[in-house]
């Protein structure tokens, strides 16, 4: 009886897992894999559009560690939740000198956009982990 | 690239709020609801605030 019903909650907790993990790799993926194929494309392309806008505003990505600058260092982990687009942003755009980029009328806009990307990333993460687990309802 | 405020602040706007709607709201009608007062907070409170401090530009 207890190995009956130890099954379903493994499944259960691979599935919560995989979708989390889905969530932050690609904005709207985890939703998809969960089912919620509407709610996860317009998250998806909301998510991916401000990021896409960002970046082509000059925004500055550029990877913070350390304790010098602890702003910076949450700013990168705000870019970064985004996932697999940032990542991507990184090997695509070519090394630009920071003084060239930080005069970018748009730079700052860019920052903005690209760190909201990244931010609202981590509640749409877990929003999927609330719908896989069953905590919010079908929608 | 978007060199308008206004256009950055538009799309800005929308954007967000159309994902705070979807996380927040269950149905389309309340969604639509929600979402466009959220836009419209965005707008007007960033406008309402931008005419404030136009006596201080520094």
């Amino acid at each position: 009886m207890s190995q009956s019903r130890a099954v379903p909650a493994t499944r259960d907790a691979s599935r919560t897992v995989t979708s989390g993990l889905l969530a932050w790799v690609w904005p709207g993926l985890g939703h998809l894999y969960l089912g919620r194929f509407g709610k996860g494309l317009v998250l998806m392309g909301c998510i991916l559009a401000l990021f896409v806008l960002g970046v082509l505003m000059d925004s500055r990505l550029e990877l913070h560690l350390g304790l010098e600058d602890p702003l910076a260092v949450l700013f990168s982990a705000a870019q970064m939740g985004v996932g697999a687009p940032y990542v991507l942003a990184r090997l695509l755009s070519s090394p630009v000198d920071l003084s060239l980029m930080v005069k970018s009328p748009t730079y700052e806009y860019g920052n903005t956009f690209t760190a909201v990307a990244g931010l609202l990333n981590i509640l749409v993460l877990l929003d999927a982990l609330d719908t896989a687990r069953g905590i919010k309802g079908r929608s | 690239m978007l060199r308008s405020h206004l256009v950055n602040l538009v799309v800005f706007a929308l954007l967000v709020s159309t994902v705070f709607a979807t996380l927040l709201r269950d149905t389309n009608r309340e969604r639509f609801k929600f979402g466009a007062m959220a836009f419209l907070a965005f707008v007007v409170s960033t406008l309402v605030i931008g005419w404030m401090t136009n006596p201080f530009p520094r």
